[in-house]
């Protein structure tokens, strides 16, 4: 746990560990709302985002990417709303024609684009890279403190870290809102709470949480990053307060156990490489998932009979 | 241009014909599969299907190597890929029976966590045997460049299958979309029908997984239901251009792609299935944006009308610039708004008609007469000559035009 833990290991981890919870946190509101696909959704069209603000700009900086990304999804929102109500198609399907319509799209740009020389293919925006984001300026703990190598830390880092402390701030202060729209939209429409805006804005911030996510996980497991923790967590708990510290607490140790199982636990097995942390970290998810569903402590349905709902 | 028409005249190489005739028949399969998918209103269920593959060939390539073998045939991998959609499959359905969770959420975390799980295969295999490169990632996008003819021919026959199973089934899975216990009461074991529309849909997703790629399989099942269901109101025929639809994008979609190797195939495939789906949402006669425009307009345009004409009855000066206009165009008022007599006439049988259906109305209180835009319908295709002169009798003499 030294030098090389500092260089190697420390970043990625702490990425990871934002991004699982930056993830978490509107998760939570979209299970409750049985938007739970649109985080699916949302992260199909962060691809295509990318590439057109790539194209825009030529560069892979992160504020035109977010932008991108957010305008993607909030296209997306719009046309899924379009296809409902103007061909009259189901949700599900609706959502099915224009996600993967957008990402074939996405791909294709992305695959005419001369990207050779950024860090932008396919297969890294599906897959993600955590491994890549080392710190090699770094040489032990006590490089903290040393101004000249904190500089040299991955940018991605940086990002990530505002993107959750945004959404854990957005959280705070909307909570009241966020609370009474998801559990009673009508209700909260006669208190005068813009309902639709919260609702688009709990869009908005799930897009911002996967674009910023998607540079180290990958636009595919963030959608397991969206659902597992804080569908884990409802199983544990009654109380939406609690619901989300569980789901916040499920999401940093997938990071963390993803992370140093990937890096890690092929060596203990006798193997001599590593395997894809990103992918570990949504398997750990889904086995703390499944784990819950098997001895959460309210995990059965209450109330209604088997079939509702 | 050139390729592209040899490839879709099926004349740019036998393995290309090959590739292109197997992925109509795929597109046809899936089309009419997928249709069953949507009308059940579980689309997305095949999201879940379609990613939770992964595994499953990152395991059959491993299992394949340790026993020796290569680890790149193709039917070892589509058996493993099978298996492990329904590994996926079967969890989807334990979480929304078992706990409080809701589909959507079960959809959504089968599909990260298999995925996630497969990317973490698909790292062990890169690293197994130096150098081999194992081109599982095909299998992310799809890519017909490099198939071989064994491929070409499990692509065709898999597609065949399916559609042959697709049309044995039709009319139990049709039943359980629409309607679960009539189902169950014509003697269906409703479970089961859905068991295996879910085996199709996996069939379906395994085929089509070398040539669209797993995570664009799904849209060759939702979209073009989607796009057929514009242009039919009968569940049969929904079927029929789901499949049409699905094989015509599979054609043009794999033809363009043998024309243009460097590009991945699936992307191709949806994009043309999408555009498909746009022209129907617009143009498609009955359901479409287009005809849902010119309905709305020309029912304005009656409304406007009679409300011009009963003005004109009345002697009330019009002001409403449409109604003016729409009235000189048929020469029922000049430009300066007075009648002309043609106007007048028809504003005197306007207001006839006016006056006969509160008659009608009052006659045969009926609620159906209501649903019938009593007004705007004339009033001889709803009664009879003899009605009529019933319904005149009680009016009274004709009154002149103008309030007079």
């Amino acid at each position: 746990m030294g030098a090389e833990f500092v260089q190697i290991s420390l970043t990625p981890i702490l990425i990871g560990i934002f991004a699982a919870v930056a993830c978490a946190l509107p998760g939570n509101f979209l299970i409750l709302r049985r938007q739970a696909l649109i985080g699916d959704a949302i992260s199909h069209v962060v691809l295509p985002g990318i590439v057109v603000a790539f194209l825009v700009t030529g560069t892979v900086a992160a504020l035109p990417m977010l932008i991108g990304a957010a305008g993607a999804a909030l296209l997306a929102v719009v046309l899924i709303e379009a296809v409902r109500r103007l061909g009259r198609i189901e949700p599900g399907a609706a959502m099915g024609v224009v996600f993967t319509t957008l990402f074939a799209a996405g791909v294709l740009l992305l695959e005419r684009t001369d990207t050779a020389s950024v860090h932008l293919d396919v297969q890294h925006a599906l897959m993600g890279n955590l491994e890549s984001l080392v710190w090699l300026e770094a040489t032990g703990w006590r490089s903290l403190m040393d101004p000249a190598a904190l500089a040299a830390l991955p940018e991605e880092l940086g990002r990530i870290a505002v993107v959750c402390a945004a959404m854990i701030v957005l959280t705070a202060v909307f909570w009241r809102w966020l609370t009474i729209t998801t559990f009673d939209e009508a209700f909260a429409r006669a208190l005068g709470i813009p309902a639709a805006a919260v609702g688009l804005g709990l869009v908005i911030a799930a897009a911002v949480a996967a674009v910023a996510a998607f540079e180290a996980v990958g636009s595919i497991i963030v959608i397991a990053m969206f659902i597992c923790p804080p569908a884990a967590a409802r199983l544990m708990t009654e109380r939406l307060d609690r619901q989300v510290l569980w789901s916040v607490a499920f999401a940093a140790l997938s990071a963390v156990l993803g992370y140093v199982l990937a890096g890690y636990g092929p060596l203990w097995l006798g193997a001599r490489h590593a395997v894809s942390a990103a992918g570990m970290i949504a398997t750990v998810s889904g086995v703390i998932l499944a784990l819950a569903c098997l001895y959460g402590p309210h995990r059965a349905r209450v109330g209604a009979g088997r079939d509702a709902g | 241009m050139s390729p592209f028409l040899d490839a879709l005249l099926l004349s740019a190489g036998y393995n290309a014909a090959l590739v292109t005739v197997g992925a109509a028949l795929l597109g046809i399969a899936a089309g009419a599969t997928g249709t069953f998918l949507f009308l059940a209103k579980r689309a997305l269920v095949s999201d879940a299907v379609a990613h939770a593959t992964l595994p499953g060939v990152g395991l059959a390539f491993i299992a394949m190597v340790a026993m020796g073998g290569d680890g790149r045939s193709l039917p070892g991998l589509l058996a493993g890929s099978a298996a492990s959609a329904w590994a996926g499959l079967l969890a989807i359905e334990w979480i929304t029976r078992r706990t409080r969770l809701k589909e959507d959420a079960a959809i959504g975390a089968v599909l990260g966590v298999f995925f996630g799980l497969g990317v973490v295969l698909l790292t062990v295999v890169q690293t197994m045997g130096a150098g081999r490169q194992a081109g599982l990632e095909e299998f992310l996008l799809g890519a017909t460049a490099g198939m071989l003819f064994a491929d070409g021919v499990t692509i065709a026959a898999g597609g065949a299958l399916a559609l042959a199973a697709a049309w044995a089934l039709r009319r139990p899975m049709t039943l359980v979309a629409f309607d679960r216990d009539y189902a169950a009461a014509r003697g269906y074991d409703v479970r089961r029908v859905d068991l295996a529309m879910m085996a199709l849909v996996m069939g379906v997703t395994v085929i089509g997984l070398k040539l669209v790629g797993l995570i664009l399989i799904v849209a060759l099942l939702i979209v073009p239901p989607v796009a057929a269901r514009f242009w039919t109101e009968r569940a049969g025929g929904v079927v029929w251009i789901a499949g049409a639809i699905g094989g015509a994008s599979g054609y043009i979609g794999a033809a363009a792609s043998a024309a243009a190797p460097d590009l991945p195939t699936g992307p191709i495939i949806v994009l043309v299935a999408a555009g498909i789906f746009a022209l129907s949402l617009l143009f498609a006669p009955a359901r479409g944006v287009a005809a849902a425009g010119a309905r709305h307009r020309r029912f304005q345009r009656r409304v406007h009308r009679r409300q011009g004409l009963l003005a004109l009855a009345h002697g009330d000066a019009i002001r409403e610039p449409y109604t003016l206009r729409l009235l000189t165009r048929e020469g029922l008022i000049r430009p300066d708004g007075v009648p002309t007599a043609a106007g007048r006439a028809q504003a005197a049988k306007v207001a006839r008609d006016e006056r006969r259906w509160a008659v009608a109305r009052e006659l045969f209180r009926d609620a159906d007469l209501a649903g019938r835009h009593a007004g705007l319908t004339p009033i001889e295709t709803i009664f009879t000559a003899d009605e009529i002169a019933e319904i005149d009798r009680r009016l009274g003499g004709p009154a002149p035009a103008g309030g007079a």
